[in-house]
């Protein structure tokens, strides 16, 4: 098996702040500095690219990838999974050869298309059989590619009506079609892929998944980004997972989806204490309150169990307590709530960990909890303490699930019916 | 689209790109422009021109007749004001004067314009895609062509309407329109590139403009400028063309072939050092815009 790709040590660093002079004063410094020490500066910049692996923020500088390295062979499909700020739009950016490393160095054996973007370069006063050419060319296909191809393209979109009409009469959703259309039908040997799924509706999704599936199937190399865990295990087998400009983890999918998935909850925690929180309300009395809490997705994450562990401290003598718990969905929109039975509160100013096994069956989505801590006795309606946007958690649809899941059927998946028996009658 | 994609495979290897090795390094300071590279992306040069001049006037009325009506009317006025309220006396008829000097200052300052704002212009390609940028700035010298070529055909009927018929110096037009092209681009590339990092050149591009224009013998005849200033005068590169641009077109006075020349030598200088710097910040584009 012949190499794809090769990342050796490749790092790239921004300037934090203005990148340019953000006044004449500082401009006439930057120049008259330039002028008279000339050596300084250029042995400054070349201590700190030696730093490289130290730590990502130099003092005014950035590390959005430090020492990247790893190969990939002709015909895999990788997936390059990370949180926001890991790094993945900047590896991909520069292996399109958009922006360049500061260090290190990377071997793209082969035609390498890159879709950082559906129909990049549409130009809205243009047809959409201009923007066909205009896209496509963009993409690195040439005219003679294109025109060959133009009626499987349209017909991929379809959009076939609208061909001579200005792109900018088009609906969100035929831009996109369009520009998917385009992409689909480029044939390179290596293809790098962004987020292309993140836009369009669950069907358009669907379709590029498809797409995607014959192109990785037809033996091409492909690089695919994204923040969908489903896709990514679908697609791929093996994953990269990044972390602050570095490589967490490199290898089987399952493994590297779990490692980010842990990576994602921790991290959450880490930014800042549950007893720091702004509360909800005002005047709650906190006998009881929060001091930690914490949502772990047990097993698989196709199936639903959730097990969340609330640790509460008692600064008063309190009675018995229940946990009350809304389900909130990305867009705020409460989902569901539930509420736990009742618990022994721990003696006056001790604390405790409470764990509870919990499932939601939800859409697939990302979703986030508000807490409450109850009096028992009161019903309910004493609330000692309230914490919102906690245990962001998401659910993903199982790859197995080829039905989809479609917004109008709503934010919850009941739970299947079960056949009990089916009997003949006669009618 | 399993038989598409076969017979584009079959079409790589046939152009030998199946052993084409990518290398990602960081840059170097200095890089000869790649003209093979540039070569491969002549589709891509083709496609953005054609875009521009495609769209430059959709949804207008009038569409390709105002590259006609803006200097037909900007010659009118000068003619108002510097023929009958100013009396300033010319070879040939002002109308023909002024419009024929219109014509390559309005190229020069469209295209400048144009090619200035080029690279902030195409950020949402060129931190989507790679491609030469140099492509950007290019492709966009060859939207006032095509005005260019209206308007010439606008010049002929004037001039036979005042019956005046050109001498054989009309072969050394295209030499002075390749100049023009040259300098607006010359021009262009250095401050297109200022402008991804300081976006004030984007606001004084039409102030300069504006000087500029007083700066060169449109309105007026060379022969107003005093001698003593004509070595300072002829550093501007477009005074060397739009007096060439005349001398082809009317075959009057032999132009100060000295002063040509110097315009010349200013507008390498500028393309080739405007090149050089060009080269030097593209690597950078993608970072700062």
């Amino acid at each position: 098996m012949t190499t794809s790709i090769r990342i050796d040590q490749l790092s790239k660093r921004y300037k934090l702040g203005l990148t340019h002079a953000g006044s004449i004063r500082e401009l006439a410094n930057a120049v008259l500095g330039r002028l008279f020490n000339n050596g300084t500066t250029s042995h400054r910049q070349h201590r700190s690219s030696e730093r490289a692996g130290d730590q990502t923020a130099d003092s005014g500088y950035f590390w959005a990838l430090r020492q990247i390295s790893f190969e990939v062979d002709q015909g895999d499909v990788v997936g390059i999974v990370g949180k926001n700020g890991a790094g993945k739009s900047t590896l991909l950016k520069l292996l399109s050869r958009i922006t360049y490393p500061t260090s290190g160095r990377a071997e793209l054996v082969g035609r390498v298309a890159s879709l950082l973007e559906v129909g990049t370069g549409f130009h809205p006063e243009l047809t959409g059989r201009e923007n066909v050419f205009l896209n496509g060319t963009i993409l690195g296909m040439t005219r003679h590619e294109i025109q060959r191809q133009l009626d499987d393209i349209v017909e991929f979109a379809g959009v076939a009506k609208f061909l001579d009409t200005p792109v900018k009469r088009y609906s969100s959703g035929m831009k996109v079609r369009l520009g998917f259309a385009v992409a689909a039908h480029l044939n390179p040997e290596i293809l790098i892929v962004d987020e292309v799924l993140a836009v369009g509706d669950v069907e358009f999704q669907r379709r590029c998944l498809g797409k995607m599936q014959s192109v990785a199937e037809s033996g091409k190399t492909v690089l695919f980004v994204s923040h969908n865990l489903a896709s990514v295990r679908a697609l791929t087998n093996r994953c990269v997972v990044l972390s602050h400009g570095q490589v967490a983890f490199d290898g089987d999918t399952d493994e590297a989806v779990n490692v980010y998935i842990q990576e994602n909850l921790s991290g959450n925690s880490e930014s800042s204490s549950v007893a720091d929180l702004p509360r909800s309300f005002s005047g709650l009395c906190r006998q009881l309150e929060f001091v930690d809490l914490q949502l772990e997705q047990t097993d698989d994450i196709d199936g639903q169990p959730f097990r969340f562990t609330a640790t509460i401290r008692a600064n008063s003598q309190c009675r018995d307590f229940l946990l009350g718990i809304t389900v909130f969905d990305a867009n705020q929109n409460p989902v569901g709530s539930t509420f736990t039975e009742t618990a022994e509160a721990p003696s006056s100013g001790n604390c405790r960990e409470y764990h509870f096994d919990a499932s939601f069956d939800l859409a697939p989505g990302q979703y986030h909890c508000a807490i409450s801590i109850a009096d028992a006795a009161s019903q309910g309606k004493r609330i000692y303490d309230s914490v919102s946007e906690v245990m962001p958690f998401r659910i993903e649809l199982p790859v197995t699930d080829l039905r989809g899941w479609h917004a109008g059927w709503g934010p919850v998946r009941l739970p299947q019916p079960q056949l009990l028996n089916c009997d003949p009658v006669t009618r | 689209m399993s038989g598409a994609s076969i017979s584009s495979l079959d079409h790589a290897t046939d152009i030998g790109s199946s052993t084409m090795v990518t290398v990602i390094e960081p840059p170097s300071t200095w890089n000869a422009f790649d003209v093979k590279e540039l070569y491969r992306y002549r589709d891509l040069f083709w496609l953005l021109l054609w875009r521009d001049i495609s769209a430059r006037f959709r949804q207008s009325v009038i569409g390709y007749g105002w590259a006609i009506l803006r200097p037909a009317l900007s010659a009118a006025i000068f003619t108002l004001v510097f023929s009958v309220f100013v009396r300033i006396e010319t070879e040939v008829p002002y109308p023909i004067f002024a419009f024929a000097g219109l014509m390559p200052w309005l190229y020069f300052s469209t295209s400048l314009t144009g090619v200035t704002q080029s690279v902030v212009g195409g950020s949402a390609l060129l931190t989507k895609v790679y491609f030469p940028r140099i492509v950007l700035p290019l492709a966009k010298i060859g939207v006032g062509l095509v005005e260019f070529a209206l308007q010439f055909l606008m010049l002929i009927v004037m001039m036979a309407w005042y019956q005046y018929t050109p001498g054989l110096s009309v072969l050394a037009i295209p030499l002075f329109v390749g100049i023009t092209v040259l300098t607006a681009l010359g021009f262009g590339i250095w401050l297109t590139a200022l402008n991804v990092k300081y976006r004030d050149v984007g606001m004084a591009v039409p102030f300069l403009i504006q000087i500029w224009m007083y700066l060169c013998p449109i309105v007026y005849p060379i022969s107003v400028v005093p001698d003593a200033y004509r070595t300072i005068y002829g550093l501007n590169p477009m005074v060397g063309v739009i007096e060439g641009f005349r001398w082809s077109l009317f075959g009057t006075v032999s132009p100060d072939w000295g002063m040509i020349a110097l315009s010349f030598c200013s507008t390498a200088l500028v393309l080739i050092s405007g090149l050089f710097y060009f080269r030097r910040v593209e690597s950078t584009f993608a970072d700062v815009i």
